[in-house]
């Protein structure tokens, strides 16, 4: 009797599914629990795993209600590489499809903050450009195109995702109120950071990102966010070492 | 298969521990640390952050050894092609002393299963399994060596006994073998065959480094020891004394304590390593 591994692998991920035949303990009778040990591994491996991935949502849900999502996450979105330091990249859309969790409307928000904070991790290191590349007058600020880090993350959410992670990251963070957030991640070294946007931060930086002058995406972001603060948007980037090129095209005299 | 010319540098006749990330600074700090150290091949395919910059760092100070855990290299289907690039490329920059990978399947249907599942020991599985290995050692450009899998099971229509499967892949392929002592007494509890046998009839001389590890132990459904390959705790006397019997046959070998789970203090994976030092100051050199 032979034993694919197609049927070892459909046996594995069906616990309720019989063991395929072919399968034998020492003296020859069929494995039974034996067969059991394989399917613990894979299930606690990859359970484990989520717990390591999403320790915010871990905690927002309780470790026994994670448990039981993940074992269902694993069998619909199993991973597609032995990368695991990338696995739960389909966690925050199968969230917001589990009707259970509707009325805990932030959930995929936050899943999406812990996927990119550990896509920064391990993002491509990157020299932020010199301090004084913008040292420049500021009409040539204006005409600036930035390059950023690989390790940059722009999050938007009409959750208060920024106020939820930290409530649940650190002691005596204030308690969230509800509000839109978006969120900057910038690494200037190893350790991703989330910050807090100012409102048309993250339009801003989409703007720069496809192309835009620092000036262009400014008047387009202050046309839809009047309270647009550059200054500070700017600031962050900078202090997070995000900026990795300053282009500047001088005008034709 | 290879050409004996393509082994690079060696691993150290001394005990080695598998590097974990929590204990990079006493690693660093530590005046006399271990003599090598081992990572898992896929912690180090990110494009770059904290692991690579210590990796990097490591490298400098310690003779390294990538140990793959993600190939799957027993799969009915072909290797997957994108993986064995990342390896060949983290193996090309970093130069290991030593690569090595498992006689398993671990990915079906592109579905990666992050455990080692076990496979049947007949003339086709062997004839795949030394056609991706040459694929391997061709691709990554060196010898790699092939671990003996801890088994919980076994299947009816195997027609070899693990040791004669591995003793004729490493003839076909030019393999060494990665002998995990742990993996045998696990085994051999687990199918009711001497630990002491299977190390006669394994050849011995194809060895290139040698595993040591901590199991749990379970019961079967009739009441039988069944131990759990776990990586999680101190490795155990019998074991301690199957290594003292590999290390007369074999003469000195690098020696590596692995602590996968529940990772301890380095004081006392430290310690384990010590007294791998003390069963390699057994063997005449």
């Amino acid at each position: 009797m032979s034993v694919s591994q197609e049927s070892f692998h459909a046996a594995l991920m069906n616990p309720s599914a019989a063991i395929p035949k072919g399968l034998l303990d020492a003296v020859a009778q069929p494995a039974g629990r034996r067969f059991s040990v394989y399917r613990n591994n894979v299930a606690v491996s990859l359970t484990e795993a989520m717990h390591q991935a999403f320790p915010v949502i871990t905690k927002l849900l309780g470790a026994q209600n994670m448990d039981g999502l993940s074992g269902i996450f694993l069998r619909k979105h199993p991973p597609s590489s032995p990368l695991m330091m990338f696995y739960g990249e389909e966690f925050p859309e199968f969230l917001a499809g589990m009707e259970q969790l509707s009325h805990i409307g932030y959930l995929p928000d936050v899943a999406q903050l812990e996927l990119a904070l550990r896509r920064s991790y391990h993002a491509a290191d990157s020299e932020p450009a010199p301090a004084d590349a913008l040292a420049v007058p500021p009409e040539d600020i204006m005409r600036a195109r930035l390059g950023f880090a690989p390790s940059m993350r722009v999050l938007r959410s009409d959750w208060p995702i920024y106020s939820i992670w930290r409530f649940n990251t650190e002691d005596n963070a204030p308690k969230p109120d509800l509000a839109a957030q978006d969120v900057l991640i910038t690494r200037a070294e190893y350790d991703p950071v989330p910050h807090l946007l100012p409102e048309g931060g993250a339009h801003w930086i989409a703007g720069l990102q496809a192309g835009q002058t620092i000036g262009g995406a400014f008047e387009d972001t202050a046309n839809h966010f009047p309270e647009f603060d550059l200054g500070a948007t700017l600031a962050l980037l900078l202090q997070g070492g995000a900026i990795t090129s300053v282009t500047i095209e001088r005008l034709a005299t | 298969m290879l050409d004996d010319t393509l082994r690079s540098n060696r691993l150290p006749l001394a005990p080695g521990v598998g590097y974990k990330p929590q204990h990079f600074a006493q690693i660093l700090e530590h005046a006399q640390p271990v003599a090598w150290l081992e990572i898992h091949a896929e912690n180090y395919m990110g494009d770059g952050g904290r692991p690579l910059a210590q990796l990097r760092h490591l490298s400098e100070k310690f003779p390294i050894s990538v140990h793959g855990v993600g190939l799957s290299i027993g799969s009915e289907g072909p290797l997957d092609a994108d993986h064995l690039a990342r390896l060949k490329h983290l193996v090309g920059w970093l130069k290991p002393a030593s690569f090595s990978e498992h006689l398993a399947w671990s990915t079906h249907d592109s579905h990666f299963l992050n455990d080692l599942l076990p496979l049947p020991y007949t003339n086709a599985s062997l004839a795949r399994i030394c056609e991706h290995i040459d694929q391997v050692q061709e691709t990554v450009g060196r010898q790699m060596l092939l671990e003996n899998p801890s088994s919980y099971l076994a299947f009816e229509e195997s027609t070899w006994s693990e040791p004669d499967f591995l003793r004729e892949v490493a003839r076909r392929t030019g393999c060494g073998l990665l002998l995990d002592v742990n993996n045998v007494f696990v085994s051999a509890t687990n199918l009711e065959f001497s630990p002491q046998g299977y190390i006669d009839a394994y050849p011995i001389e194809k060895v290139g480094e040698i595993h040591l590890g901590g199991h749990d132990e379970d019961e079967d459904d009739h009441g039988r020891p069944l131990l759990i390959d776990s990586h999680g705790r101190e490795v155990v006397d019998p074991v301690w004394a199957l290594l003292d019997y590999v290390l007369e046959r074999s003469g000195p070998k690098p020696v590596l304590v692995e602590w996968d789970t529940d990772v301890p203090e380095w004081p006392v994976l430290r310690a384990e390593a010590d007294r791998a030092q003390a069963a390699l100051d057994r063997v005449p050199a």
